[in-house]
């Protein structure tokens, strides 16, 4: 309490002092994050500005920053390369996004109301066993499940890819749609009920269309992880005409020349519609990152 | 309305409770099936596999713990691959960290324009473990790279990051840092739920911003510190596609992560019995290393609100 009155001995002087420091710090806090920007965006530049340089330019010394000349056709070049089919290699990308969204978002959705709402026996012990699972090195299953769609004869095919995702969506994003259920005012359920609605439709009706923000995170670090899965397709996807991007991104690296410019170029277009999506999304997926904690 | 009374008798209750079990489990179904199917049963398996040597074509022939006296006594690679992966995790642990707690902090200054910066740090989170790997071999090439390109630049001898067995592991730590903003999101969520007047306190009391750091954001961030070393060091030990993009383990052996060894062990030699031995191993290292740092963190954390440290 008695610090309250200090400031007010010497107010003029050190308020001038106080300002002139800010100032100072300001600029230091500028700079700081411009250098950090500069840093942190430059590997991405280099990828671009890369992406239309040609070949022989790339592979001498010393390297320039932006193109000597400008090689838009790398694009076109690399789309259609030998051994690569990247007009597949993006539509089974986009087969296995549309065939594994829509099971993420309702099962996890559907638990995460169960483990918000409902009381039964059994709940917490199946929460902590959903939050446990997290923490189990995927390696513990790679082996078995391999084993398992081998004997099912998926091998080769996106089941292994896809199906797992129906069954609860993952163990992160139920637990980012459980907090946010659990902030949903319980007397939005209490007056439904009332009005003879079941759970099911209380979660259709109302939890759904309310945890938009929510399931936009879901939505986006579900796209984003199966845009950049690479260890799944690697493992499960046998011959080339079933790639993904990812792992089609990797024909580029030969036994003897690695195409630089082709790698930077395909890697431009697979990152610019996630960069579009993040900049669009992003306080949904700041917030998706933040409650779950992990990379998905 | 008239039918709340009904709810009293208590005869009822009982089967209220079991039409409320069976619906709990119809919405946790999808889950509860799923951690059965594609976790327990998978990890019973493979505790059986790992007790067996199994190369798919044949049945799994039972060998009890031969797999792990093998991997323990013989198996130079498996120590090998561990004392990677285990130097990856420290040098990631404490770097990685401390670069995104500073990041943090400097994200968290009330400047304008704020957003823009943080959409450039964030932005490496979004590229595909693939394109940031080849990315970044290029940026490392010994000869045409852009990185060496600025070290001669201002007078420096080029280093061969990713060709000599002694920089090869730095470079992936360098490069983990680069992708690992996701560290930096969750310590600027952690700062921001700092009350301000802890440091309007601290800062009357004559601390200077270094000693706030100490005094007031450190403490008060432990918790967030805490879940992000856990996250961080568990997720070291799934360090898996640069390894396997960038260097192959190489060279000798100087990046030959046990996530590589257990991957060829599987799937180029076919050995799964073996390999499933290697990740029990894993595993158990992983919950010894948890069990450890919960331990650990009673003395250091500081949870706001609890009397005991």
């Amino acid at each position: 309490m008695t610090t309250l009155t200090r400031p007010s001995l010497n107010a003029h002087a050190h308020n001038h002092q106080a300002r002139r420091q800010k100032q100072l710090g300001m600029g230091a806090v500028y700079a700081l994050l411009i250098i950090g920007s500069l840093i942190f965006m430059m590997p991405l530049i280099i990828m671009v500005a890369t992406s239309f340089k040609s070949f022989s330019e790339i592979n001498t010394y010393p390297p320039t920053i932006l193109p000597n000349v400008w090689l838009p056709e790398n694009y076109a070049n690399a789309w259609n390369y030998q051994n690569t089919n990247f007009t597949r290699w993006t539509f089974n990308t986009l087969l296995i996004i549309a065939a594994t969204l829509p099971g993420v978002i309702l099962t996890s959705s559907l638990c995460a109301y169960g483990f918000a709402r409902l009381e039964f026996p059994g709940r917490k012990v199946w929460f902590g066993l959903v939050l446990a699972s997290v923490m189990l090195p995927p390696q513990v299953t790679l082996i078995p499940l391999y084993i398992l769609f081998y004997n099912l004869g998926w091998l080769n095919t996106f089941y292994p890819l896809i199906i797992p995702a129906w069954f609860g969506g993952g163990a992160l994003n139920i637990f980012l749609l459980r907090q946010f259920y659990m902030q949903i005012p319980r007397e939005l359920d209490e007056a439904a009920t009332l009005d003879g609605a079941s759970h099911f439709t209380i979660w259709w009706r109302i939890y759904m269309p309310l945890s938009r923000p929510a399931l936009i995170s879901v939505t986006f670090l579900t796209v984003l992880g199966i845009w950049n899965d690479f260890l799944g397709p690697l493992i499960y996807l046998t011959s080339p005409e079933n790639y993904t991007l990812a792992l089609g991104l990797n024909m580029f690296q030969g036994l003897f020349i690695t195409r630089t410019d082709y790698i930077m170029a395909i890697s431009t277009l697979m990152v610019l519609p996630m960069i579009v999506m993040f900049i669009v999304a992003q306080r949904y997926v700041v917030q998706g990152f933040v409650t779950s904690g992990l990379k998905g | 309305m008239t039918a709340i009374p009904a709810n009293f008798p208590a005869p009822k209750r009982r089967r209220h409770s079991w039409r409320k079990t069976i619906e709990g489990y119809l919405f946790i179904g999808p889950v509860v099936l799923g951690l059965i199917i594609w976790t327990f049963g998978p990890m019973i398996a493979s505790a059986y596999y790992s007790l067996t040597d199994y190369r798919i074509v044949q049945p799994p022939e039972f060998i009890g713990f031969g797999n792990y006296i093998e991997l323990f006594t013989t198996d130079r690679l498996f120590i090998q691959s561990l004392s990677v992966t285990v130097r990856y995790g420290l040098m990631f642990m404490v770097l990685g960290q401390i670069v995104s707690l500073l990041l943090a902090v400097l994200l968290t200054q009330k400047v304008r324009g704020m957003a823009i910066f943080r959409t450039f740090f964030y932005m490496p989170i979004i590229v595909p473990y693939v394109a940031s790997a080849l990315l970044w071999r290029y940026l490392y090439n010994k000869d045409f790279g852009p990185i060496n390109a600025v070290l001669q630049a201002i007078g420096l001898d080029p280093i061969n990051w990713l060709g000599s067995p002694e920089s090869s592991l730095f470079s992936m730590v360098i490069m983990s840092v680069w992708t690992g903003a996701v560290t930096t999101i969750i310590y600027v969520a952690g700062l921001q739920q700092i009350p301000e007047d802890l440091h309007d306190a601290a800062k009357i009391d004559g601390a200077n911003a270094v000693q706030r750091f100490f005094a007031v954001t450190i403490p008060m961030l432990s918790p967030t510190i805490f879940f992000n070393v856990v996250t961080g060091f568990i997720g070291s030990f799934q360090f898996f596609v640069p390894a396997f993009l960038m260097t192959d383990g190489g060279p000798i052996k100087s990046t030959y992560f046990y996530n590589l060894n257990i991957y060829e062990k599987a799937f180029r030699w076919l050995e799964m019995g073996y390999a499933s031995a290697m990740a029990w191993v894993l595993f158990i290292i992983i919950m010894a290393i948890t069990v450890v740092l919960f331990r650990v963190s009673n003395r250091w954390v500081y949870y706001e609100g609890s009397n005991e440290r």
